[in-house]
């Protein structure tokens, strides 16, 4: 190896092996000749297991509870869960009664999301899919952060640009949510490319579906994170549904987790509605992938509970049973819950005056924000470029003369308009 | 043998007179402005690496990626800048547009400096997504929380003699239709190496066509030094006062030829126009020079409906109206694909502008 290639390598961390599939010389170096003809067949190849600790009783056979898991922390990461579960149901009643235009819950998911949450560090730079408010939740984004942007107000740090759910938090190291599946997923890859440049002890993380796992963007991340050995975690939730279409009209193999020994990147599956197993799993995956520099891939199972949004009803394509087994059965706060009281940890009691007091801080945001102006409608003009170019103001110009002769038919007391 | 190589070879089997084999024209050699000093002759890809040298040189933090362009890239342009910058900074990616692209958005919103290479301007459409749907909206979505305006892509673009379908399509229409990204065209080294400084410096997403037929052809002197030339401003290169002719990359010279001909055989003095930056374009330029003249024509190899001529036809006779003497020409491409052994027919070339110009000059 020259002395070139030595520096380059050293410098990247990245360790190719050198016998094996994928030692890095041109095609044929290093390949392994057989005189038997033999097509593999992955319907015969063991399933890649799912990795559980807490069962669904709430029960640790195995003791398996990582240290950095604290009775304290435990509670905490309950607690948001319970403030997800509960935000969730008062916005999406909202948008039946017609107060807010659109939502989308994470009911089902809450252990998986805030889970993985947990195990990061603000440092790690988080770029989400749709479902993962929790991720927002848990970092500190506050419910009238959460609000002003459903309602679209005035104090909205996205100046009301989006659709509900569309959140974006700087100040928390998340990216801005954008309604196009998997887009995020290689823009995860380049920023975390950036950060190992400047030598930052951060992963880059990606969230995204089992359905977005079937998108081009999340086949080309995958490839270039592996070959640019770019420190990325990506987070699949399979949650067994992409609106109608349920995993069998979506994949034919052994689901995401086996699509990754084809790029040569490490992977697990995991439960995602146990709490224990998706901490750990993502810590150990943080680690892995900050130590080697490389990205991992992590298969959260878990099941969407809500319907894809307020403009499905699921009732159309799944059973109510087959809904209820997981939300009563299978549910990552259910279980989480029944650990918590079986250790003493909590308690019925807390349980209800502390969602008596979700229920008042959310109820209390929501109000707030729903009397709270919109912004003014010049500020669709700003952003689009750094500085407003000759033409958008000209545009700008238009509006204005427009309102001046037709504002009465806008509305405009709704909008803040100095 | 990849496409790349074989249209390289087949670019330096190009007469060295410079006349392009199929659609014949020459290119007239700019002459930069005195003020930015010492010169030297470069061809366009000679510039473009020079632009890309500067660069990543001031700008420690860039980094340049792309099929190809560890060795210097189908088309030279990044010829020594891995040997120069190291293999963290200069480094091939896989064969994925898509991928190239929303890995250059990442990068730059972590606030690196990202030159992203698109082998031909034709292969860009697997990225469009990216392009539209993140690159554009970046900044305007998250309420200027954040911005990717380190990115600049940069793809080979236009008529090359012989490229046919997949190698000479010219998509700047697509890209101008995306508030939120700028599209810039240079017509030579001089423009080439100053208006992709600006790109690159930019704070906005940035995609730079770059001119196939001129990368080898276009030779000039061009500053050796850093410079930049302004976006969103038109050039006018050749003053007149009866025609305006509003053009950008390759067809600047066609026009340059056109406006000669026009002079010597016809006593019309045509303005000739660069456009540059196609997106956000200037129009007060375009505005002023046709209130003056009273007649425009706009020419483009992309095809003709929806071309970005459309787009400058339709500007012109907002703000002009009253000035107008002529209906506005677009001499462009033809609805069709662009055709292989059709390409003479195909391009808006000298004799069809000429013909514009006189259907202009006999209108009233």
């Amino acid at each position: 190896m020259s002395l070139k290639v030595m520096r380059h390598l050293a410098r990247w961390n990245c360790i190719r092996p050198k016998s094996s599939a994928m030692a890095s010389g041109v095609a044929g170096s290093a390949a392994v000749y057989t005189d038997s003809l033999e097509f593999t067949n992955p319907i015969s190849m063991p399933q890649i297991p799912t990795y559980r600790v807490l069962d669904r009783h709430g029960s640790i056979k195995k003791g398996n509870v990582p240290s950095s898991l604290s009775a304290t922390l435990l509670v905490e990461i309950y607690k948001k869960m319970l403030l997800l579960s509960k935000m969730d149901k008062i916005l999406l009643q909202s948008q039946r009664q017609g107060r807010i235009s659109f939502y989308m819950t994470c009911s089902g998911e809450e252990a998986a999301v805030i889970g993985s949450a947990a195990a990061l560090q603000e440092s790690d730079t988080v770029f989400t899919q749709y479902r993962e408010v929790g991720v927002f939740l848990w970092r500190g984004f506050t419910l009238d952060d959460v609000m002003n942007q459903c309602f679209s107000t005035h104090k909205d740090n996205t100046k009301g640009r989006q659709m509900p759910i569309h959140y974006s938090a700087r100040e928390h190291n998340i990216q801005c949510v954008s309604s196009t599946l998997a887009t995020q997923v290689p823009n995860a890859v380049g920023y975390a490319y950036s950060n190992k440049l400047k030598n930052k002890k951060s992963v880059t993380v990606a969230y995204f579906g089992e359905g977005a796992a079937s998108e081009g963007d999340v086949h080309a991340a995958m490839n270039m994170a592996a070959v640019l050995c770019c420190p990325t975690l990506f987070i699949c939730r399979n949650n067994g549904y992409a609106i109608s279409t349920s995993t069998k009209d979506q994949y034919f193999g052994d689901g995401i987790a086996a699509r990754g020994a084809g790029y040569g990147i490490r992977t697990v599956r995991v439960d995602g509605n146990d709490l224990f197993a998706v901490y750990q799993a993502v810590t150990a995956a943080r680690e892995l992938a900050l130590s080697e520099s490389c990205p991992v891939l992590l298969e959260l199972m878990t099941y969407r509970v809500g319907h894809h949004s307020t403009s499905d009803d699921s009732t159309a394509y799944r059973s109510i049973d087959e809904v209820n087994y997981w939300n009563t059965r299978d549910s990552p706060v259910g279980r989480l819950g029944h650990y918590l009281v079986q250790q003493k940890l909590w308690s019925d009691e807390e349980e209800q005056s502390f969602t008596k007091e979700c229920r008042k801080e959310i109820m209390g945001a929501f109000n707030q924000a729903e009397n709270t102006p919109k912004p003014s409608p010049y500020l669709v003009f700003d952003d689009v470029y750094d500085t407003m170019t000759s033409q958008l103001g000209e545009q700008r110009r238009s509006l204005e003369e427009h309102l001046e002769e037709y504002g009465e038919n806008y509305n405009l007391d709704e909008y803040d308009m100095k | 043998m990849s496409c790349g190589r074989l249209l390289k070879r087949a670019l330096t089997s190009v007469k060295k007179d410079g006349i392009r084999t199929a659609a014949g024209f020459a290119y007239i050699p700019q002459t930069p402005n005195p003020a930015l000093g010492e010169t030297t002759k470069l061809n366009m890809f000679q510039s473009i690496n020079s632009a890309m040298d500067i660069a990543m040189e001031k700008d420690s933090s860039a980094v340049l990626f792309g099929e190809d362009v560890a060795f210097g890239g189908v088309f030279r342009c990044s010829l020594g800048l891995q040997d120069k910058y190291g293999s963290a900074r200069v480094f091939n990616t896989p064969l994925t547009e898509q991928g190239i692209i929303g890995f250059g958005i990442g990068v730059a919103a972590a606030g690196t400096t990202a030159i992203a290479e698109i082998q031909f301007a034709d292969y860009i459409y697997p990225g469009f997504d990216q392009i539209v749907n993140e690159a554009a909206k970046y900044r305007y979505r998250s309420g200027n929380e954040y911005n990717c305006g380190g990115l600049t892509v940069r793809a080979p673009w236009g008529a090359v003699g012989h490229g046919a379908l997949y190698h000479s399509q010219s998509p700047e229409a697509f890209f101008a239709h995306v508030p939120g990204i700028k599209v810039v065209v240079p017509r030579g080294p001089i423009q080439a190496k100053g208006l992709l400084l600006s790109c690159i410096r930019d704070q906005n997403p940035c995609i730079f066509f770059e001119p196939k037929i001129l990368y080898r052809m276009a030779a000039e002197e061009v500053p050796v030094g850093d410079y930049t030339l302004p976006l969103s401003q038109a050039e006018v290169v050749r003053q007149g006062s009866d025609i305006t002719m509003i053009g950008w990359g390759t067809v600047i010279h066609v026009l340059l030829e056109v406006a000669t001909m026009a002079e010597e055989q016809l006593g019309v003095s045509c303005e000739v126009i660069d456009l540059q930056t196609i997106m956000p374009y200037d129009s007060a330029t375009i505005e002023k020079s046709v209130q003056k003249t009273g007649k425009a024509m706009v020419v483009h190899e992309a095809p003709l409906t929806q071309g970005f001529g459309a787009e400058i036809a339709a500007r012109i006779q907002e703000s002009c109206f009253l000035h107008l003497e002529a209906p506005i020409q677009r001499v462009t491409g033809w609805d069709t694909p662009f055709a292989y052994i059709y390409e003479p027919f195909y391009l808006p070339d000298k004799w069809r502008c000429f013909e514009a110009v006189k259907k202009l000059r006999d209108f009233m």
